[in-house]
């Protein structure tokens, strides 16, 4: 699926998160997207996956505009769109299994989704599990695992949904430097072996430079560069970080 | 500043114009004549074996007139109040992509519906309720349930839309972005996080609805209260001991099973 922006422009409140961003992402590629926090990562996400309507500006999925969509394509096409938050969003008090396969809501009709609640599919919520290492904790009520774990589990949601566009949402926030590295490695390679789109809003500049061929910077609600990484250098990021807080 | 002052001089003005409208005077208690009164209800309750006996078929029929009563109450309050959860029908970010025409006609218009009834449910009082379906369907325990169904589906229905707007909206915003259904996003997202307060606000109406079964058989509609009535009417104060003695060990035993039901369902 292909991802446009055209001149967005989202105001809450009298201020604009996002303003006059125009970006376009090809099927299959791998950009992260760096910046300070408040710069507009998160709306810019939540106008992508049709969660928010952009105030002016256009949003355009694969050429059409998300505007002329009715409400029961805009779901169908938000099936295609898989995202990752920053906050997991699970629901803490179901278990793992169920968590997990909620990535199917999306597919199944009411009937198997009320069907799922009582006699889950294990070996699908397994598989899933495997992959991000968690098989063990299938049958733990999700509030109960770590920060980084849950983010696991909010990986395997996502493979279960098998979306043509991953969007990552500072995935990496709530874990250590070191697991920070294998999840965005997993993500990246998700991508790569199945063609999936992947843009990840990322805190870290050094892993956004070491796994993406395309880095865009964002500040102040505006694109303030997109480039391959090598182009990335000290002033055009000591420019993006100006002023914001060291984090 | 200014404004709290404000605040407080009209709390002030309504509180001593309701205590001086609604005829408050403590001092009317204390006079010889209202306790000499009080002191002819002090009687020791009628614990006859055969009054006890009596009492035990209208002790059960207020139990199963609460329990039909809370269970009619829930399938009218819980569609209602799903209905009535402005978070789940319009607004909020599950809505903000929907087209206009789908926001009004299918979020807001049943929106309002639901609200309505739920209004005209609850604010005419069970005792009304149960005049009116004693006329209608006679009397006996039944138009008891009717009362009590109708009375608190309105008062269960307001409360559990309360409780579901309350709601984390995240994991519904992460639901929905992953294609989910409103039916979906409500029994994956709203009702997990919302169980442990939806259960123990209805285990504690069906508490209330057992006091109200009394009430209800003011008029007909059954239970211990068509026995407390006719004990007032002939002035049997020891008999209307005893009721009062039965309904509260109902309400404790009501009270110590939704308590271990709640415990379980906190974990």
């Amino acid at each position: 699926m292909k991802l446009e922006l055209d001149q967005a422009r989202k105001v809450f409140d009298q201020v604009a998160a996002l303003d006059g961003v125009s970006l376009s992402v090809e099927p299959g590629e791998q950009v992260a997207l760096i910046g300070p926090s408040g710069a507009g990562k998160t709306t810019l996400f939540r106008l992508l996956n049709l969660t928010l309507r952009p105030t002016s500006g256009r949003v355009r999925l694969d050429g059409a505009d998300a505007a002329s969509l009715t409400d029961a394509q805009q779901q169908e096409a938000r099936q295609r769109i898989g995202t990752i938050y920053q906050q997991h969003n699970l629901v803490g008090r179901l278990r793992v299994v169920h968590n997990v396969l909620a990535g199917n809501l999306g597919r199944w009709p009411a009937w198997k989704s009320l069907a799922s609640l009582l006699w889950p599919d294990t070996d699908e919520a397994l598989r899933a599990l495997h992959q991000v290492l968690i098989a063990d904790k299938l049958h733990e009520r999700t509030d109960a695992l770590s920060g980084g774990q849950q983010q696991r589990v909010a990986i395997a949601r996502v493979l279960v949904q098998d979306p043509e566009v991953i969007l990552a949402d500072e995935p990496v926030s709530s874990v250590d430097p070191t697991l920070a590295a294998g999840i965005v490695a997993l993500l990246t390679d998700i991508s790569a072996r199945a063609g999936k789109t992947l843009l990840v809003n990322l805190h870290s500049v050094d892993l956004a430079l070491q796994h993406f061929p395309r880095v865009v910077g964002v500040r102040g609600g505006r694109i303030a560069f997109d480039l391959p990484p090598a182009q990335v250098g000290g002033e055009l990021l000591s420019a993006l970080y100006a002023g914001a807080q060291a984090a | 500043m200014r404004r709290r002052w404000t605040y407080a001089l009209l709390f002030l003005a309504a509180l001593a114009f309701s205590l001086r409208e609604a005829q408050v005077d403590p001092r009317l208690l204390l006079e010889k004549q209202a306790l000499s009164n009080l002191g002819k209800l002090l009687v020791a309750p009628q614990l006859s074996r055969q009054f006890l006996a009596l009492m035990l078929r209208p002790a059960l029929e207020t139990v199963q007139i609460s329990v039909a009563g809370i269970l009619i109450a829930m399938a009218i309050g819980w569609p209602l109040g799903l209905w009535a959860t402005a978070s789940l029908r319009f607004s909020g970010i599950l809505h903000e992509r929907r087209t206009a025409a789908g926001r009004w006609l299918g979020g807001f218009l049943p929106y309002a519906l639901a609200r309505g009834l739920l209004s005209v449910f609850r604010s005419v009082p069970e005792f009304v309720w149960a005049f009116v379906f004693v006329r209608a369907v006679g009397l006996g325990p039944f138009p008891g349930v009717l009362a009590i169904g109708v009375g608190y589906g309105g008062i269960l229905g307001k409360v559990y839309s309360e409780i579901l707007e309350t709601v984390d909206p995240k994991p519904l915003e992460a639901l929905h972005a992953a294609g989910a259904g409103r039916l979906a996003i409500a029994a994956y997202g709203v009702l997990p996080q919302a169980w442990p307060n939806l259960v123990s606000y209805t285990l504690y109406r069906w508490e209330c609805a057992i006091r109200a079964s009394a009430i209800l058989g003011f008029v007909g509609a059954g239970g211990l209260g068509q026995q407390l009535e006719l004990s007032m009417r002939m002035f049997q104060f020891d008999e209307v001991l005893t009721i009062l003695g039965i309904l509260f060990l109902l309400v404790a035993v009501v009270d110590s099973i939704s308590g271990r039901v709640r415990a379980r369902v906190a974990a």
